[in-house]
């Protein structure tokens, strides 16, 4: 599904992605994971083509996606802040993106599932931060890509929706979807992830399952793993 | 003027010793230059109305009185001259003279006066001229409510409606001139009393004149001519309540001043001319109690101006109120009203308390670097005004009003 | 790109300061045409106005618009839309309903004055087009000023600069050039510099509509000439049209190359 080969990406002097090389074959829920300022966002945005790395290569459906705009109809994306503009009313945002889309969508569905029916008329510079999250995560999900790209999806959501949230990516990887997520959130991640990918000075430090993981750092749970790697790397 | 007064009354009393001979179409003399050749000296010639179409109609030596009735109409076919006259004492009156043909080598007028003294040009009608009313070598004679137009195209190819050339004491008043070169041209004419006439739409100048001393303009109004009025190269002129209007083009203006000295001009009005007054080389003239009006430039000095004052002149919403080359050379611009005067009068002396610098930065700079008025209305521009408006540096520190009136002056 | 513009473009006419902008454009219009009653000052006044302010909004609008709008514009580059045509698209929007403003603002007043049986017509007309053009000019600018700099208040802070530069500081240096040189002929390096930056390019083609272009003297009659030929007014339009293309050119290559 996607292949990154040997990605660079610098910010001014800063060396975020050294070399880093990705491949996705299997449907799933994949976790990336890391430090702040390991350069997650920054490969999930270089996926999206919002970030221009300055070498290497990606490839969405064996396409390579450098100057290209069509291949993000296989994709969804939720974004990490979900700052819109704050003039329309919910109703108009989805319609908005409905319309650039140019695809049908089930956003019906995802506001009742979601229990944001009331919040439609509202103007999304009124809406809490978690209400707004709901709203982005329908933005999201509403389309049915095969692709999904989760930049902190639990971000200001109340236990009960965080419950909804689980319940929709586990039918979404039911379906046979590709699901990318970053979180801090360490037992949501080793609650819903299939696999692990650890992302530390730019290039993939781990890459497996929750339970390989926690064998390799001989940890119990996954935030301890996680600590662990950080404090003495070269264990692993 | 009691001599005047006495040769008038001479040449009215010819009128009543003379005969009287009337021209019309069916009448036993049906063209007036038949009438002119019969009379005696002293004769009145009354033409009837109707078209005659003659031309070069003499009169030598003859004092004639020659007076057409509901406008005979005098139709020179573009052939010479309408009327030659070389005379004393005559008067000619309610003609319409049409037709005078153009030609580059004979100035061709309605009525061409040569050496003849008083005598009186009165309430004509001129169509269609070259030359209006040409008078040359004479002296004494009044041309009053005469009405011109022409329809000249280009400089070159039109002549004047009242041409004087070496006269003295001429008397020109209440007459309209249109669509000629100058309206009223006077050169070498001295002691000519120019009153209460209207000369518009002329393609050069309303007024021009040269070399001709001691004359008084007043009354006088020029409006939308090609480049205005030009007075140049004489003295103790007197210009009284004329107004001069909507002069408007890149190389005109109100009035031209070159090389005058000892003259006068009050209460004339410069409204909405590119250049209200330029002047030239003009010294010791007093400018009194004017105003200034919607000019671009109200006034203008150039090069050589020395103790001219200006005094008790409202400037009123001009681009610029002068534009000034050198030094004060002793020109005064004390007690005048200035619209662009942003002072205060704390003392109610209704003068301002301080004084106004009516030679505004931007002037300056066009006047050193005249390129530089591609600037005009720039934000820049009303930028380093201001600031010079606060400090003064560049603008000539003499060249100011120390008792500028904060009132309109009425007078 | 349509679609983009139609969003960006609904989005400020709902936003108060269109409006805004509408009504003082109104309220100018109506308070110069009744204290003025006479429609040529009533031009050289808007010419003023239009000559500063229109760059000058334009290029603070464009600037807080495009910073504004940052959360928009990323949600827009995850869809499958190309960048040029989310930046054209948001430049289009902008720059378009600012110029409406401006056309509608000034445009009522005057037909409510009667501007139809005017012969001033022409003279408004072409005060129009130089406004709008000036607000398409000076919005690409700002737009690309927005696109290289992150931060805002640097980016608002060289806005500012470029508008200053363009409006004053460029007039100041052709000034003490023109002081500098003043021996020469400098009637074609006036023409060219006049030529070169858009604003003083308005002002001229205004003012030379205008009955106070006579004040120009031997300047506006070589100024007046060139104008007045096929070949000056194409040239200046070109060169209106280069001012408008050639920012929006540069700002989406920016955009190109920029990470979000």
């Amino acid at each position: 599904m996607v292949t990154v080969t040997n990605l660079y990406k610098r910010f001014g002097s800063q060396q975020v992605l050294n070399g880093l090389n990705l491949e996705t074959n299997i449907p799933g829920i994949i976790a990336v994971l890391g430090p702040n300022g390991s350069g997650k966002t920054t490969l999930i945005k270089s996926l999206l083509g919002m970030v221009i790395p300055q070498k290497g290569g990606i490839a969405v459906n064996g396409k390579e996606i450098r100057g290209q705009s069509d291949y993000r109809k296989e994709i969804d994306y939720l974004p990490q802040i979900a700052n819109f503009p704050g003039n329309l009313k919910v109703k108009e945002l989805i319609g908005m993106i409905k319309d650039l889309r140019g695809k049908p969508a089930r956003d019906e569905e995802l506001i009742a599932f979601f229990g944001i029916q009331s919040f439609l008329d509202k103007k999304l510079s009124q809406l809490s931060g978690g209400t707004r999250q709901k709203v982005n995560i329908v933005l999201c999900f509403m389309f049915d890509s095969p692709l999904i790209i989760l930049d902190e999806p639990t971000s200001g959501l109340d236990p009960a929706s965080l419950i909804k949230l689980r319940e929709l990516l586990g039918r979404e990887k039911a379906a046979g979807k590709t699901i990318i997520i970053t979180s801090h959130i360490m037992n949501f991640v080793e609650e819903t992830a299939d696999r692990i990918l650890f992302i530390l000075e730019g290039v993939i430090y781990f890459n497996g399952s929750v339970s390989e993981l926690k064998a390799a750092t001989r940890q119990d749970d996954l935030e301890h793993a996680i600590a662990q790697i950080l404090t003495s790397p070269t264990h692993v | 003027m009691k001599a005047l007064l006495l040769i008038f009354l001479i040449f009215i009393g010819f009128n009543f010793y003379g005969g009287e001979i009337t021209v019309c179409k069916s009448c036993e003399i049906s063209s007036v230059k038949d009438a002119v050749e019969m009379a005696e000296m002293g004769d009145t010639i009354r033409v009837k109305s109707g078209l005659y179409k003659e031309n070069n109609i003499s009169i030598k030596d003859k004092s004639l009185v020659l007076i057409g009735e509901d406008f005979p109409v005098i139709d020179a076919q573009m052939q010479g001259y309408a009327i030659i006259v070389s005379a004393q004492a005559f008067r000619i009156e309610g003609f319409k003279i049409i037709n005078i043909g153009r030609s580059h080598t004979s100035d061709f007028a309605a009525i061409l006066i040569s050496n003849s003294a008083n005598f009186e040009i009165k309430n004509n009608r001129f169509d269609k001229i070259f030359f209006g009313i040409l008078i040359e070598r004479s002296k004494n004679g009044r041309i009053i409510g005469n009405k011109f137009s022409g329809n000249a195209k280009s400089q070159a190819h039109s002549g004047n409606a009242i041409h004087l050339w070496k006269t003295s004491e001429m008397h020109i008043e209440d007459n309209q001139v249109e669509g000629v070169r100058d309206g009223i041209y006077l050169e070498f004419s001295d002691n000519a009393e120019i009153k209460n006439n209207v000369c518009k739409n002329n393609l050069r100048y309303g007024l021009h004149f040269m070399f001709s001393d001691g004359n008084i303009y007043s009354g006088n109004l020029f409006e939308n001519n090609g480049a205005g009025v030009a007075v140049m190269y004489s003295k103790n002129i007197k210009m009284y309540r004329n107004t001069f209007k909507n002069n408007w083009g890149s190389a005109s203006y109100g009035l031209l001043l070159k090389e005058i000295t000892d003259s006068e001009l009050i209460q004339n009005t410069f409204e909405e001319n590119t250049v209200g007054i330029s002047a030239d080389n003009t010294s010791r003239i007093n400018y009194i109690e004017n105003n200034f009006k919607s000019n671009g430039y109200a006034v203008k000095i150039r090069g050589g101006c020395y103790r001219n004052v200006f005094k008790r002149n409202n400037f009123l919403y001009n681009s610029f109120d002068l534009t000034y080359h050198g030094h004060s050379n002793e020109n005064s611009f004390n007690g005048n009203f200035w619209s662009n005067y942003s002072g205060y009068d704390l003392d109610k002396d209704s003068f301002g308390d301080i004084p106004y610098r009516p030679v505004s930065l931007f002037s300056y700079l066009v006047n050193k670097t005249p390129e530089s008025i591609v600037m005009l209305r720039s934000l820049f521009i009303d930028l380093i005004e201001f600031s010079e408006k606060v400090s003064p540096i560049f603008t000539p520190a003499d060249v100011l009003d120390s008792q500028p009136f904060i009132k309109k002056i009425q007078w | 790109m349509y679609k983009i513009l139609k969003y960006s473009f609904f989005d400020l006419f709902r936003s108060r300061w269109s409006f805004v902008y509408f009504f003082f454009y109104l309220l100018l219009g109506l308070v110069l045409l009744f204290l003025n009653n006479d429609l040529s000052n009533a031009i050289i006044t808007l010419m003023n106005v239009v000559i500063v302010l229109v760059p000058l909004i334009g290029t603070i609008f464009g600037i807080m618009y495009f910073y504004n709008s940052r959360e928009f514009t990323e949600l827009l580059l995850a869809q499958p839309i190309a960048r040029r045509h989310i930046f054209l698209g948001q430049y289009l929007g902008v720059a378009i309903s600012l110029a409406l403003s401006l056309v509608l603002g000034l445009g009522i007043p005057f037909i409510i004055y009667g501007l139809f049986e005017s012969s001033a017509i022409w003279d408004f007309f072409s005060l129009l087009v130089v406004g709008a053009f000036l607000t398409f000019i000076f919005t690409a600018l700002s737009f690309g000023i927005a696109l290289k700099f992150e931060n805002k208040i640097k980016g608002f802070g060289m806005a500012i600069v470029m508008w200053l530069f363009l409006a004053i500081i460029y007039d100041g240096l052709f000034l003490l050039l023109l002081m500098y040189f003043q021996e020469y002929p400098l009637e074609d390096f006036a023409l060219v510099a006049s030529v070169l930056n858009p604003i003083d390019l308005s002002r001229t083609l205004i003012l030379l509509k205008l009955d106070i272009s006579a004040l120009l003297g031997y300047t506006g009659a070589v100024f007046k000439e060139f104008f007045g030929t096929t070949k000056g007014s194409l040239i200046s339009f070109i060169v209106l049209l280069a001012w408008v293309f050639i920012p929006v050119w540069g700002m989406l290559r920016l955009a190109g190359k920029k990470d979000f």
